[in-house]
């Protein structure tokens, strides 16, 4: 039975997330920050998304090793304890918000498991007589619904000029030479 | 300034990587991987997979590589500026065969003929999509990882 384990894992990764925020050692923040990304690509791959879960679990391969790299050497930070009532009310406010209007989109969903297939259920029929591939989703994101794609990769590729751009060379020797006036300054 | 310089002197765990053991294994499985990788993006119209995340295994290997033996290795091999280069180069094929379509007055069809199912070269320009996604996906995430390695390491080496 998919549905119970599907819910068991979802307990677990809102547990892991829960620790994730809550604990105060950095690398163990990161490792509950792994957790949660193999519960959910465990929870895809149960639902029967092979391509999600392979994507889901290589990306958070990935975030985990740079994040890992990050942390390593770093001192756990100082938490501020906020005020107590202003949270209690935010959170229930937020919860009062969150949980009527989800009740009310719930209400229009269709049951889990019986989609509406309306386009769909066109792309199922077609994908193997007209793009001539058994994959029905790299028929949709790369045949169907390309231009999508097209728009998904140039939003990485400016996503890596701002990286590369916001860490030149030209910023960081600028930043080193101011550092090094106040130096001869004090 | 003695006790700068002191401070400003490179931890060995980062130029000359991990133990021994470490280097081992990333050399026997670092192979693999890269094989893995290559057969996810080709096989990305036939079973499940893809260039995402094909690209991003082979990512994976390269960042095994940093990892286990230090950045100075692989910088005379893949130096940022070229991963930068690669994967603008796979961004430019992938925006060239959606170029291609407008032969036929579409922008985006399918003018790549394609062969039989569950053939390698079937599914007209999926496959030469994916290998563009691949190298766009893989090298700019390794351009990413490099710069965020760099960023830590450079002034300590380079002052």
């Amino acid at each position: 039975m998919p549905e119970l384990s599907v819910l068991m894992l979802i307990l677990f990764v809102i547990a892991a997330a829960i620790v994730a925020i809550e604990i105060k050692d950095l690398l163990s923040s990161v490792v509950a920050f792994g957790a949660i990304g193999m519960g959910i690509a465990v929870i895809f791959l149960l639902l029967k998304a092979p391509d999600l879960a392979i994507t889901q679990l290589v990306v958070e391969l990935l975030c985990l090793v740079i994040l890992i790299r990050a942390t390593l050497g770093q001192k756990p930070l100082e938490k501020r304890s906020p005020l107590f009532l202003p949270l209690l009310l935010s959170a229930g406010a937020f919860l009062i918000v969150f949980l009527v209007s989800a009740a009310l989109a719930l209400k229009e969903l269709p049951e889990f498991g019986q989609p509406l297939m309306r386009v769909s259920q066109t792309y199922i029929d077609w994908s193997l007589s007209m793009v001539r591939t058994p994959n029905v989703v790299t028929a949709i994101i790369l045949d169907f619904r390309a231009y999508d794609t097209l728009g998904e990769a140039t939003v990485l590729f400016t996503a890596v000029i701002g990286v590369l751009a916001v860490m030149r060379k030209v910023g960081r020797k600028k930043t080193k030479s101011d550092s090094s006036r106040d130096g001869r300054q004090n | 300034m003695n006790r700068q310089s002191y401070k400003r002197d490179v931890r060995p765990e980062q130029t000359a990587g991990m133990t021994l053991i470490v280097k081992t294994v990333a050399r026997l499985t670092v192979g693999l991987i890269l094989i893995f990788g290559t057969y996810v993006v080709f096989e990305g119209h036939l079973s499940s997979g893809g260039g995402f995340p094909g690209g991003v295994i082979i990512t994976l290997a390269f960042i095994n590589l940093v990892l286990a033996f230090g950045w100075k290795p692989l910088m005379g091999k893949l130096p940022r500026r070229r991963a930068v280069l690669i994967g603008s180069l796979g961004i430019s094929l992938f925006l060239l065969l959606s170029l291609f379509g407008l032969i036929s007055g579409v922008f985006f069809k399918n003018v790549i003929p394609r062969g039989e199912a569950f053939n390698l070269f079937s599914a007209g320009h999926i496959l030469y999509c994916n290998i563009g996604i691949c190298l766009n996906v893989g090298m700019g995430l390794f351009a990413i990882f490099l710069a965020l390695i760099l960023f830590r390491i450079e002034p300590e080496d380079g002052a």
